[in-house]
């Protein structure tokens, strides 16, 4: 038996696909109660720490970022139904390229950005040239 | 494990799910033929909303880029509610989990409990749509409209083309319930509901990096 007949005869699962079918909407249920309590949960962690003076300035930002993908993750979990199982490879692969280029698209403008920024003459010098 | 034997009767390899016995539904991936057509429209379908948060991520750069460009304009700090952007989150995290519970009420048929949920998430993503332009009447009664500086093309562009997405989607999810109200559960229809589902569990995605870097980094800055 080769890994391939193995795949194959894996069934696959579209990316919101119910975990348990004909097993009673109990579980279904579950899951998205669970997806929204986590995400009540985060959610009320970020708003709470954008106004609070506890946490050290500086770090706010980076906690805010964290808290938002671990967000993020709930939904695609709990909600969009993408799981590490190999019945969702195909859905896995396709949001990890679209992780990719988001992370490019991001990364590189901001980076390029703020190189140009920092390079270009302030702006009242620069009047002051043109005169 | 045994092997499954080739069936000559699937002669064509890519009937995409149409079957000899009718559209496959959640039926398993047999030897040497294709997914099911729920499978294959739920990918492409996922393709396509990984596409669309390729271009959110175009104008979240741009936001990102052209944050501080206030032309002396006002500030995020200066302008944004918290308090209003919270019971916008909170709507559309509901309007999400009932979603999910209108997708369950499809998997066992239930019609009442579908109309219900649908209903239920139809008036949150109102609420919520309702909020958002009240939020972008105050801003532009306050002379912080869209050409006030370029801080603020880039968040009424961001913001403003989420909220489309969402106004797309309630449209969407109204044809959905007339169409399950004249056709019932067929299987052409569930998948429609299947990318339906798909695409508002993603537009609450989309608001969670919205909510994070406009708002809350916009109101700490």
């Amino acid at each position: 038996m080769s890994f391939q007949d193995n795949q194959s005869l894996t069934p696959d699962s579209a990316p919101g696909d119910e975990y348990a079918e004909g097993n009673g909407i109990g579980p279904a249920v579950l899951v998205y109660v669970i997806g929204l309590a986590l995400a009540t949960i985060l959610t009320a962690t970020s708003f709470y720490i954008a106004g609070t003076d506890l946490v050290w300035a500086p770090s706010i930002p980076v906690a805010l970022v964290v808290l938002a993908i671990a967000q993020m993750g709930v939904h695609l979990v709990f909600f969009l139904h993408i799981t590490t199982g190999p019945d969702n490879t195909n859905n896995v692969m396709a949001l990890a390229f679209g992780v990719l280029i988001v992370v490019l698209l991001l990364g590189g403008s901001l980076w390029i950005m703020a190189n140009l920024n920092h390079n270009m003459m302030p702006m009242d010098q620069l009047m002051r040239m043109q005169r | 494990m045994t092997a499954v034997p080739f069936s000559p009767d699937r002669a064509d390899p890519n009937l995409f799910g149409h079957r000899p016995g009718g559209h496959g539904h959640a039926g398993v991936r047999t030897e040497g033929g294709s997914a099911p057509k729920r499978i294959v429209v739920g990918y492409g379908f996922w393709i396509f909303l990984l596409s669309d948060i390729v271009m959110f991520s175009a104008f979240f750069a741009t936001y990102a880029v052209l944050v501080g460009e206030t032309a002396g304009g006002p500030t995020g700090a200066q302008l944004f509610d918290l308090r209003s952007a919270g019971i916008e989150t909170a709507c559309l995290l509901a309007s999400s989990f009932t979603c999910g519970l209108a997708s369950i009420a499809v998997s066992v048929r239930n019609k009442l409990w579908f109309y219900v949920a649908m209903a239920v998430t139809c008036v949150f993503g109102l609420a919520f749509l309702g909020l958002e332009l009240k939020e972008f009447a105050s801003l532009v009664m306050r002379g912080a409209g869209p050409s006030r500086s370029a801080f603020l093309s880039a968040f009424f562009t961001l913001v403003g083309c989420h909220g489309l997405h969402v106004s797309a989607g309630i449209l969407w999810l109204l044809t959905m319930m007339a169409q399950v109200f004249a056709k019932g559960f067929r299987a052409d229809i569930e998948r429609r509901i299947l990318c339906f589902a798909l695409f508002w569990h993603a537009l609450d995605i989309i608001w969670v990096a919205l909510f994070t870097v406009v708002y809350l980094m916009g109101a700490s800055r």
